[in-house]
């Protein structure tokens, strides 16, 4: 079967070294390129340019539905749908109802933020295997990408793809073992 | 303290023994990789003997109706409210540690929040199954537990602390067990990338839902965590506050006070991080793990302990004098008849180990005795066992009127069904430390040095 090159993959042995690397891979305008890493390294999201999560935009939202879901759940069915007055309690009693109010505003937050988080991550992932074991161990790796297609109209002029090019340069900026890897599902 | 210095003062007691990355992975997977030791199947066995005698029990209550239980007039709780006040005060520790520390910066929090995560989820399991149970018929409890549109065309009491209680438990739980799933990911992957076998390898693959730790992931995953961490901190003070509600929003004089809210998380905590010293300790000798969590995590844990314990005892003596305060005259004799009437035992057993054994913790080489906090730590679980006990049953003995009041014996079904919850969280924590890594590797690699700055130092 054909595999499909997916990119020229790069191992450190040390954060510190991925992460200088990782700021030489960005300035060298590269279109995709990635790092694979045992635990997050400080630091890196900078060498590489990423930018802030979006995920707390979506708690913060899925919060405020789950309030007004709390609400409007205790206020329907205590005051609206079947009012019953329990020891002279008004029917809108709110301040009894602050603890669900909280509660379900964390429940929404906490399983949306779960939701988003999966998301971002393009988790769970079936199509691509994990290049190499040491890589939730102890190494740390550089992915140089192979664009996916060419860019209708890219915004700025990347330098271009080639797969010997690349392994070059990940050896220039020090990487200890240079391969080319196939994308390859997990099962 | 400035971080630079901070990082490296604790990252040199993390982790002891010298310990590269690799190792880390292989010595907290060793004990994934092999078969179970002898000791572990012993404890296993016991353990679910243990849980299949409470559930045996338990269908024995269901058929029979709880009359099999000590339980009768005035006494409508007994050993079963205890139970769960218990277990879900345990299950506080977890997420104490894992999310107030971790936006405290607590770097220590690493060798031991995957164990206290999972020790809080299956406590809060233990606690929501003895609930349900409780009521002896718990396939009819979901009618008033849970607001769904019913024939009866009946909603749930929202202004009742007992259906508060519903959604910060099941809310707790739920979150609780999020936020440890999301930190097993990247190391279920591990154990993945390490598996020879093809089952083994197939079903990690599934868990760790084909993780592959791109930085980009880690990106989002970090932001996730500090939400978690930080949507868990109010909410793990919640819940034991609405655990108190159930006793605080009634009249009944022992229970009708201010100060439960605080007393109970306080309390919460305290019992909580005893028993995570208890599991902690066990784990550590019995895997090997001795590196990981050391000495010193286990000193830092029993300052939490003794810290706590002060706060309980506050609670203790606040209570009385605000039963002198008062003026009420049943507010003053719940309080007497509590440390003098018929339960006085209960009492003492409760001031003597949360109050008075943790103090020997105020002397370094007592918190560093490894005996000496195994033993406390077993202590504070009676006490706080027995604390649960003396506010439930010494409150409802006597109430207002002589005429009312009545004794409570909890009958061998009681303590049978007790040592079965105590048997099904002991089964579930067995098993998790076989299955999962019960440290997490990921974050104890970002809080050691790195290879680098190891050859840096040796190079001069």
């Amino acid at each position: 079967m054909d595999k499909q090159l997916e990119g020229v993959l790069g191992f450190f042995d040390r954060p510190e070294d991925l992460v200088t690397a990782m700021g030489k891979v960005r300035d060298a305008n590269y279109e995709d390129f990635d790092a694979f890493t045992p635990f997050p390294v400080h630091g890196l999201e900078h060498a590489q340019g990423l930018a802030r999560s979006p995920i707390p935009w979506i708690t913060f939202f899925a919060a405020i539905a789950g309030f007004i879901t709390a609400f409007g759940l205790q206020y329907w069915t205590s005051a609206v749908d079947w009012p019953l007055n329990v020891g002279g309690k008004p029917f809108n009693s709110w301040p009894a109802w602050i603890p669900i109010l909280f509660e379900l505003t964390v429940l929404f937050a906490g399983i949306c933020t779960l939701l988003a988080l999966l998301f971002f991550c393009g988790l769970p992932n079936i199509k691509k295997r994990s290049f190499d074991p040491s890589l939730t161990n102890d190494r740390f790796a550089i992915l140089i990408a192979m664009p996916k297609k060419p860019a209708k109209a890219p915004k700025r002029d990347f330098r271009a793809f080639d797969e010997n090019e690349a392994q070059s340069f990940l050896q220039k900026v020090g990487a200890k073992d240079v391969r080319k890897v196939y994308a390859q599902g997990w099962f | 303290m400035s971080t630079e210095s901070g990082m490296a003062d604790t990252a040199e007691i993390l982790v002891t023994g010298g310990k590269s990355y690799a190792d880390v992975s292989d010595d907290v997977c060793r004990p994934l990789e092999s078969f179970p030791t002898t000791k572990w199947w012993v404890c296993f066995i016991v353990a679910v003997c243990c849980a299949l005698m409470g559930a045996i029990l338990l269908t024995r209550t269901f058929l029979e109706g709880i009359g099999l239980w000590g339980l009768n007039h005035p006494m409508g709780w007994g050993t079963d409210i205890t139970t769960f006040v218990f277990w879900v005060g345990i299950g506080h520790a977890g997420t104490l540690i894992s999310a107030i520390l971790f936006l405290f910066r607590q770097k220590w929090r690493t060798g031991i929040n995957r164990a206290a995560e999972a020790m809080t989820i299956f406590a809060v399991m233990t606690a929501g199954l003895v609930v349900l149970t409780h009521t002896g018929r718990p396939w009819l409890a979901a009618f008033w537990l849970l607001p769904y549109p019913n024939q009866r065309q009946l909603w749930v009491n929202f202004r009742s602390p007992l259906v508060w209680d519903v959604f910060a438990v099941s809310t707790y739980l739920t979150i609780s067990a999020i936020f440890w799933y999301v930190g097993l990911i990247p190391d279920i992957a591990t154990v993945r990338d390490r598996a020879k076998n093809k089952i083994r390898k197939f079903a990690y693959t599934i868990l760790s839902m084909g993780w592959r730790g791109s930085s980009r992931a880690w990106n989002h995953y970090e932001m996730a965590y500090l939400i978690f961490a930080a949507i868990s901190t109010p909410l793990v003070l919640s819940v034991h506050t609405v655990v108190s509600f159930d006793f605080a929003v009634s009249q009944l004089p022992g229970w009708h006070t201010t100060i439960f809210p605080p007393y109970f998380v306080a309390g919460a905590i305290f019992s909580g991080f005893a028993m995570v010293q208890t599991l902690m300790i066990i784990t550590r000798e019995v895997f090997g793990l001795k590196n990981y969590i050391t000495l010193n995590h286990l000193e830092r844990m029993n300052k939490v302990i003794v810290a706590t314990g002060l706060i309980v005892g506050y609670a203790y003596a606040t209570e009385f004098f605000i039963a002198w305060y008062s003026g009420s005259a049943f507010e003053r004799f719940t309080f007497i008849n509590r440390a003098f009437g018929p339960y006085w035992w209960a009492y003492w057993i409760m001031a003597s180990c949360n109050v008075f054994v943790p103090q020997i913790f105020w002397f370094r080489s007592m918190r560093r005795n490894i005996w000496v906090m195994f033993i406390v730590s077993l202590y504070v679980n009676i006490g706080m066992w027995f604390e649960r006990y003396v506010i439930i049953v010494t409150s409802l003995h006597r109430d207002f009127v002589p005429s009312s009041w009545g004794l409570y014996q909890p009958s061998w079904v009681d303590w049978g069904i007790f040592t079965g919850f105590v048997g099904f969280f002991f089964t579930l924590f067995l098993l998790f430390v076989r299955v999962l890594p019960s440290i997490a590797m990921g974050e104890i690699k970002g809080v050691m040095d790195s290879p680098g700055s190891k050859a840096e130092a040796l190079n001069g």
